[in-house]
């Protein structure tokens, strides 16, 4: 199961931050295949949002194929975000934890670091564009 | 998409003042509306025509099934226990889920015995939901329901509306002049100023036909219909509707619920209502 937690100030639309948290879920292996995602009923009655706005979230993960509705069962993974292996994610991982501790020492903070990251990924995306 | 309420022409005077005029609106069925304004906008007058409290001296306003409506101070005995109040919501009206209720009310943790005088601000209005969603209503009208509730209460109270409106087909129409109280919560806006309607229209269309501008003062506004702007020394700042302007020194985004609620407030002139489908036709 999963629980949504909603950041107010982020200026993302509410639906897609809950688009975004089952897609992390599924990359992270916390949902799986199956798996059952709260009614809409459950998420408002911890979130305080506009029903429709759940049921939004999940007509857009159900048409980009990641989960499906079961009349009178509720809303279930249909499958999990394709990409890196469990096993090579922790490499992976351990690869990214060595070069945060490597930019520690080197004397970078929380916001260096996030932006360093940022720029390579967007200069990554430009790379596979081009 | 069927409208739960309708107005057409709606006018409404006292003495000789009109406090509504000509205001033609609807709300389709199973939405959240917010109903917004500054104070003496007429919000609690289309409250009080739409439940049938108040007769219009022009135009009409129709809800599609039951109407219950609770009041801004919060219509309860203060001597009463909750049970009590229970009863006399029973023989007060036609229709009534008492299972409902009571089953409610425990699932608050608001204990039956308990006199209303000796219930929280924000149980008070739980209470005051609950008798109002006993009646089985097809629209649920609130005025200010989050009025004097620290946030906490505010909250709870609208994790409770929401989840019934996701248990069953039901609209609710709630006033507020809090906007951000509605942001998550509203997914229909209704703007009231002067006792003029402003805006109607589902809230996400509307955020998404709107754009904040910045911008130097002399760039051209040609290409967009401006709602309103300020200005702070050489820089312009204003909400527009539709497409962006070519002038390339604007910079543009999506406004919020609150950017966008007061960008026509602060411009009375200015309107966005959608043509009416018509309940009747």
């Amino acid at each position: 199961m999963i629980e949504f937690i909603l950041d107010r100030g982020s200026g993302v639309a509410t639906y897609l931050q809950l688009v975004h948290q089952v897609k992390q879920a599924l990359r992270l292996g916390t949902l799986r295949p199956g798996d059952q995602l709260p009614t809409a009923r459950e998420v408002v009655e911890s979130l305080a949002i506009n029903p429709n706005t759940v049921l939004k979230a999940y007509r857009e993960l159900e048409r980009e194929g990641l989960v499906e509705g079961r009349p009178g069962m509720g809303t279930f993974v249909r499958q999990g975000i394709a990409g890196a292996t469990l096993a090579e994610h922790t490499r992976l991982r351990r690869g990214l934890e060595a070069w945060v501790r490597e930019a520690r020492a080197a004397g970078l903070d929380q916001e260096d670091l996030r932006a360093l990251f940022t720029v390579v990924l967007a200069d990554a995306a430009k790379e596979g564009a081009a | 998409m069927r409208p739960a309420m309708e107005a057409t022409g709606l006018g409404v005077r006292y003495r000789r003042t009109w406090v509504l005029r000509d205001c033609s609106l609807s709300v389709p069925a199973g939405r959240v509306a917010a109903l917004v304004g500054p104070n003496g906008a007429g919000k609690t007058t289309l409250m009080h025509a739409a439940v049938g409290l108040l007769r219009p001296a022009l135009g009409r306003i129709r809800v599609a099934g039951e109407a219950a409506f609770v009041a801004q101070d919060k219509p309860l005995y203060d001597n009463f226990t909750v049970a009590e109040m229970l009863i006399f919501g029973r023989r007060m009206n036609t229709h009534w889920d008492d299972d409902a209720a009571v089953s409610r009310l425990a699932g608050l943790g608001i204990p039956l015995e308990r006199k209303v005088r000796g219930l929280s601000g924000g149980q008070q209005a739980q209470v005051a939901v609950t008798l109002a969603l006993a009646s089985r209503p097809d629209l649920l009208v609130l005025d200010e329901p989050l009025a004097n509730l620290d946030p906490l209460a505010r909250h709870d109270v609208m994790r409770s509306i929401m989840a019934e409106v996701a248990g069953r087909e039901l609209t609710v129409l709630m006033s507020s002049h809090v906007v951000s109280d509605l942001e998550e919560t509203c997914d229909w806006l209704v703007v009231l100023n002067g006792g003029r309607l402003q805006v109607s229209g589902d809230t996400e269309e509307l955020l998404d036909g709107h754009l904040v501008l910045t911008g130097p003062d002399d760039a051209s506004t040609a290409g967009t219909q401006v709602v309103s702007a300020s200005r702070t020394g050489r820089q312009v700042s204003m909400l527009v509707r539709g497409a962006p302007p070519l002038d390339p020194r604007w910079q543009a985004r999506r406004p919020g619920l609150e950017e966008l609620v007061m960008g026509y407030l602060r411009s009375p002139e200015s309107a966005v209502l959608p043509h009416l489908a018509g309940m009747s036709a």
